[in-house]
């Protein structure tokens, strides 16, 4: 007989559970949840609309069926055969990790720092970095050519990252989860003759593990999806990151529409695979971000 | 040297070390170029011959430029139709996912995966989405229906909504993951109470639900009137032939001052435009903070 080591076992979360699913699922619930499954799957349509094409023949195109005919990987192939789709597909995978790596580190490390040490200028720097937050990048971009022009960054991988290796964003983030790590451990390994930068990268990291795999998935996207700074700065079709490339082929009229979609797919899917395998992370980085940020 | 100081002297030395590269960073790509931004706005520049001051020429040519005054329009056309729609939209159906069990999870992916897309690939497919008959979905479900075609992205009244839809629905999963948090961070307890009291749905909605959901809200609208202020990617690859066409129907601050800078090569005017959009972005956020504060 099990009732009795069942009842000793539940705790509260299941027999809450419990009362919920005893309570007959009434016709309101029932329309709420269909009028959102519905609205959901409207949502993604053209997320599915996109990868459908991409899987079509050209003759098939004109036939709007969500599940193609006869679905084939060709236009994958042909695409990334072309080369152009591939170098830009490497371009943006270089910049978007290493600006991924970059705020990671620096993001942290001046995040830490702002929370952590009492010194002099503490609180000129906290604001000085906080209120770059005021400026828009559009702001920044035309001295940002100049620059590059000046230097011989224009049309270089690190003429695109170097405005995004470091975000104001990302520091406020990170300082405010560096102030749920308690002091004393600090405090300890210093007492175990730490230097500084170990506690930091040993003790203080680990520990905000959660916030920093959400500042990974936030710049990462942000970076593979940036668009206005890339167009700017590039000037060779070499150079372009895949967003870049794939609005260079400009006019719909001689557009071929399931090597577009192939080339859009290309593009997105890469970050549908990050949200589904990361997909707890995302949702808590969101509400941290919005809550925090 | 360093074994001398004392333990907060050492903690003064390693927070500078620290904050060495970043502070660079900042000045050097940051803060320079935003003043760099300002002076240049003083001056008439064409990339090629020399900067010369002209004070603020820059700025009353832009208070005279009728394109200017379209694109201010525009601009505050996607700002007032995209913050309220994405605000009610992604409110109610937060609070409508708050309340289901049955596959939660999944259907709350739905609503995120468009926040993962990249603008310019789902421009193309919204693009492919609007083409006339043979190709377009919506023209060919308008055909089947019977309903008259209609140009979306060729006519000067719908081409402006038909940019700003995918740029709502690209940001309405995140909204919707801000409104569900701040939904679950309400006490149960007001509900009960409301409900012992034998209060209706609809004024606890109004009464108890919306009013401790103010934070949520200034956040959400302060952040999407930004973006919306700032919209660029979805409008550059929707009208690519002939950018914020047709006849600068669609054409927003930001494209603007891209095509003055890149296109025209006029950087004194472009730079002087920057300032003004960040004018516009600062008093915005101001006035909305101000507004919400004081009710």
């Amino acid at each position: 007989m099990l009732p009795e080591t069942t009842v000793v076992k539940a705790t509260s979360d299941t027999l809450l559970k419990a009362e919920k699913q005893k309570r007959p699922a009434n016709m309101g619930q029932i329309i709420r949840w269909l009028l959102l499954f519905a609205g959901g799957i409207l949502m993604v349509l053209p997320i599915t609309y996109m990868i459908s094409t991409s899987l079509k023949w050209p003759h098939e195109i004109y036939n709007l069926a969500l599940i193609p005919e006869e679905p084939h990987l060709e236009n994958y192939t042909y695409v990334l055969e072309d080369g152009r789709f591939y170098g830009w597909f490497i371009n943006s995978l270089i910049i978007a990790m290493i600006t991924t790596v970059s705020n990671i580190l620096f993001d942290s490390l001046v995040g830490y720092t702002l929370c952590k040490f009492r010194f002099p200028g503490r609180y000129i720097v906290f604001i000085a970095i906080l209120s770059t937050l005021m400026i828009p990048t559009e702001m920044l971009v035309i001295p940002w050519y100049l620059m590059s022009q000046a230097f011989g960054w224009l049309d270089t991988h690190w003429g695109i990252m170097f405005p995004g290796l470091m975000t104001a964003f990302g520091t406020f983030l990170m300082k405010q989860f560096f102030e749920t790590v308690p002091d004393d451990f600090i405090e300890a390994a210093r007492i175990d003759g730490l230097n500084e930068l170990q506690i930091w990268w040993s003790i203080a990291m680990p520990l905000v593990r959660p916030a920093l795999a959400a500042l990974a998935i936030f710049v990462f996207l942000g970076n593979w999806t940036a668009f206005i700074w890339p167009l700017i700065v590039t000037n060779s079709v070499e150079m372009y990151t895949l967003p870049v490339g794939l609005s260079s082929f400009g006019d719909e009229a001689d557009v071929q529409w399931e090597l577009i979609m192939t080339g859009a797919a290309i593009s997105t899917i890469p970050t549908l695979v990050v949200f589904l395998v990361f997909q707890r992370f995302i949702i808590r980085g969101v509400v941290m971000a919005g809550l925090k940020g | 040297m360093y074994r001398n100081l004392s333990i907060h002297q050492k903690h003064i030395v390693w927070a500078w070390a620290f904050l060495a590269v970043p502070i660079l960073f900042y000045v050097v790509i940051r803060f320079y170029p935003t003043a760099n931004a300002m002076i240049i706005s003083f001056q008439d520049w064409n990339l090629l011959g020399d900067r010369v001051w002209t004070g603020l020429e820059n700025y009353d040519k832009l208070w005279n430029d009728p394109v200017f005054w379209k694109v201010f329009r525009n601009t505050f056309i996607y700002l007032l139709l995209g913050t309220p729609v994405s605000l009610v939209v992604s409110f109610i159906i937060a609070f409508h996912l708050d309340r289901l069990r049955f596959m939660h999870g999944f259907i709350r992916m739905l609503y995120f995966l468009p926040f993962m897309t990249s603008a310019v690939a789902m421009a193309w497919v919204w693009r492919w989405f609007y083409q006339p008959v043979p190709i377009g979905l919506f023209n060919n479900f308008l055909a089947t229906v019977g309903i008259p075609q209609i140009p979306f992205l060729r006519s000067t009244s719908l081409a402006l909504p038909a940019i700003l839809a995918p740029a709502v629905w690209a940001g309405l999963g995140f909204q919707v993951i801000i409104f569900m948090a701040g939904l679950r961070a309400i006490p149960r307890s007001y509900y009960e109470a409301a409900r012992i009291d034998g209060v209706s749905g609809w004024t606890i909605l109004w009464e108890i639900t919306i009013p401790l959901l103010k934070p949520t809200i200034v956040f959400i609208v302060v952040f999407s009137s930004i973006g919306f202020l700032r919209i660029f990617d979805h409008v550059y690859n929707m009208t690519t032939t002939d950018p914020g066409g047709p006849l600068n129907a669609t054409k927003p601050l930001v494209l603007m001052i891209y095509q003055t800078a890149f296109t025209d090569f006029n950087m004194g005017y472009a730079a002087a435009q920057t300032v003004v959009l960040f004018l516009i972005l600062l008093i915005v956020s101001l006035v909305q903070l101000r507004l919400f504060r004081d009710r």
